[in-house]
């Protein structure tokens, strides 16, 4: 089990996850999904599989508040984001998208390590390092969304917004 | 203990006094998306409530990120939001009106509002003294259907920037150094709040930058006080019923404060492909520009225009270079073309487009080639964010604008004004 890493810099934008001069595609997912994050890594959406990892530095997804840029990150089968830190819009996207982030020190995780995610212990286990790297709890409301796969699953059931 | 701006404003859509660091669901004066991003919220509106709006005449669709159309798949979506538009009776701004944040403050906002849309430029209603935001679109579409949505009471930095602007600096060099300085999460979920004599001295027009430019530091507000210079723009926009004074507590708590000395600041630089990767002019060197681009929700209004205008007047934009021009707004293009401004603007060689978003992000119109550089009046030079990931993009202020398309180079405003 586990999946693989796919390192990605510092300040990797939406503008680098879904570029504006695919505008003409945000209607046709799959197709937008097929030029996930081209502009930072071109080997990265051809040869990423289900259950992978984009492991990025600090404040990834800077930019557009443009939720196609989580969703095809989600459909290319990625399994988590992890990174230093993130840009605002777009960790509560990938919230409300059920597409889990991870704050955690990535310069322990290399290209092509193979990693495994305990959302409710908190832990990215690094096998082939065989390391282990806490990550803090999302906000309780930002838990309470992800645990029911995004925030429309969550309205759908309990028919409003989380209490606070 | 005393109240921040935005703690004003989230506690009074909260109901109830909460601080910063509290989370809380608040109700929504505005709700509103476009075309890059409403085809995907009335799919999710769809989802969520059957595309039932808790108000239709507070949810607002705009067309303006690819105006007009180029492409058959980008028609279809536009048709998908006309249609969505008539059959739930929200408001609808047809393609040609403008850029959904310019056509916000000229139409929506007001001191008071909260206010949330589907793109991360939202935030610059807070030149208005409304608690602005952007969010993705499921985030959005809970709000147009419930009205409400919840928040975490951001802490404020405060920026007291006080003194005389020199000649040939902008609100545009202000809110790039402050980036510069901060870096580009350095305000990371943070209400960024202008104050001191330079803003209160400020026009609206110049105003909105700062808080536009606020997200570029991470920010989830910029805010500027209510006064008579917010009250004046209202009643020229025929909206002064709606001013009231909205100011912060004097005893209310910053995280952290900023002092800026006007007097000193010199015209900035933005350098590709990070808008923190700012320089002052001076420490730039000679950078050759192909095009130049003066348009977006940051600088395209009609004071922006027309210092273009005002330096390039009798003049011709230096050969080799492209100067392309996007009025913010109908109301803006309008006021150009009567007050003589766009026929100066073409008499020195300059192409105008129609308003919208499109050359700002690369969706239409105007993609350098490879290895070509871009001075652009906009708020993103992302790598690809015109359209071309091998191509480079400056920004700075519509001054610098017209002082680089007339010598070609990147140029301080001072030498031509």
């Amino acid at each position: 089990m586990g999946g693989r890493a796919w390192k990605f810099g510092d300040g990797i934008s939406t503008d680098h996850i879904a570029p504006g001069r695919f505008f003409h595609l945000r209607s046709n997912l799959p197709e937008l999904s097929k030029h996930v994050l081209e502009d930072a890594r071109a080997d990265f959406a051809p040869n990423v599989k289900k259950g992978d990892f984009v492991v990025g530095g600090r404040n990834f997804g800077l930019g557009s508040s443009r939720e196609h840029a989580p969703t095809i990150i989600k459909m290319a089968g990625v399994e988590a984001v992890i990174a230093k830190s993130f840009a605002r819009i777009f960790y509560r996207n990938c919230v409300n998208i059920g597409l889990p982030v991870i704050i955690a020190d990535t310069d322990q995780i290399d290209e092509g390590n193979i990693l495994e995610v305990d959302l409710s212990a908190g832990k990215v286990r690094n096998i082939t390092k065989k390391i282990e790297l806490n990550f803090p709890p999302l906000p309780e409301i930002m838990t309470k969304i992800l645990l029911e796969g995004g925030l429309i699953p969550y309205i759908q059931k309990h028919g409003g917004l989380p209490d606070i | 203990m005393g109240k921040t701006l935005a703690g004003k404003l989230v506690s009074s859509h909260a109901g109830r006094n909460v601080s910063a660091g509290e989370s809380a669901i608040v109700k929504v004066d505005y709700a509103f998306t476009h075309d890059a991003s409403g085809p995907l919220v009335v799919k999710k509106l769809k989802e969520i409530g059957g595309g039932k709006l808790f108000d239709p005449k507070r949810v607002i669709i705009f067309i303006d990120h690819a105006v007009p159309s180029p492409r058959l798949e980008v028609s279809n979506d536009h048709a998908v939001l006309r249609e969505f538009a008539k059959s739930s009776g929200c408001v609808f701004e047809e393609a040609g009106t403008g850029i959904c944040h310019q056509v916000v403050a000229e139409k929506y906002a007001a001191p008071g509002r909260m206010i949330v849309g589907t793109d991360s430029h939202t935030v610059m209603a807070g030149a208005l003294a409304s608690f602005a935001t952007g969010m993705g679109a499921t985030d959005v579409s809970v709000a147009m259907t419930f009205g409400k949505t919840w928040l975490r009471v951001p802490e404020t930095f405060r920026f007291v920037i006080d003194g005389k602007l020199p000649k040939g600096v902008y609100s545009k060099d202000i809110i790039l150094h402050l980036i510069g300085m901060l870096g580009a999460e350095g305000a990371t979920y943070k209400a960024m709040q202008f104050e001191g004599s330079t803003i209160e001295n400020m026009e609206m027009s110049e105003r909105l930058v700062l808080p536009n430019m606020s997200v570029e530091a991470g920010a989830k507000v910029g805010l500027i006080a209510s006064d008579s210079k917010t009250e004046a723009y209202l009643k020229q926009m025929g909206r002064g019923d709606q001013f009231t004074e909205l100011h912060p507590d004097a005893n209310a708590q910053y995280e952290k404060t900023f002092e800026i000395d006007a007097a000193k600041l010199t015209p900035q630089v933005a350098l590709p492909h990070a808008v923190d990767n700012v320089k002052p002019i001076g420490e730039i060197g000679e950078v050759k520009i192909d095009q130049v681009f003066v348009g977006s929700c940051t600088n395209a209004r009609l004071e922006d225009i027309k210092i273009v205008a005002s330096i390039i007047k009798g003049k011709k934009v230096a050969p080799g270079v492209r100067l392309m021009v996007t009025p913010a707004s109908h109301k803006v293009y309008m006021e150009a073309v009567k007050d003589g401004t766009v026929q100066t603007l073409l008499e020195a060689g300059a192409v105008i487009t129609p308003s919208g978003c499109g050359m700002c992000f690369g969706a239409l119109g105007g993609v350098p080639a490879d290895g070509e550089r871009v001075f652009s009046t906009t708020n993103r030079n992302f790598q690809g964010r015109m359209g071309n990931p091998k191509a480079f993009t400056y920004l700075g202020s519509p001054a610098m604008a017209a002082a680089t398309a007339l010598k070609g180079v990147i140029t301080h405003p001072a030498e031509v004004l």
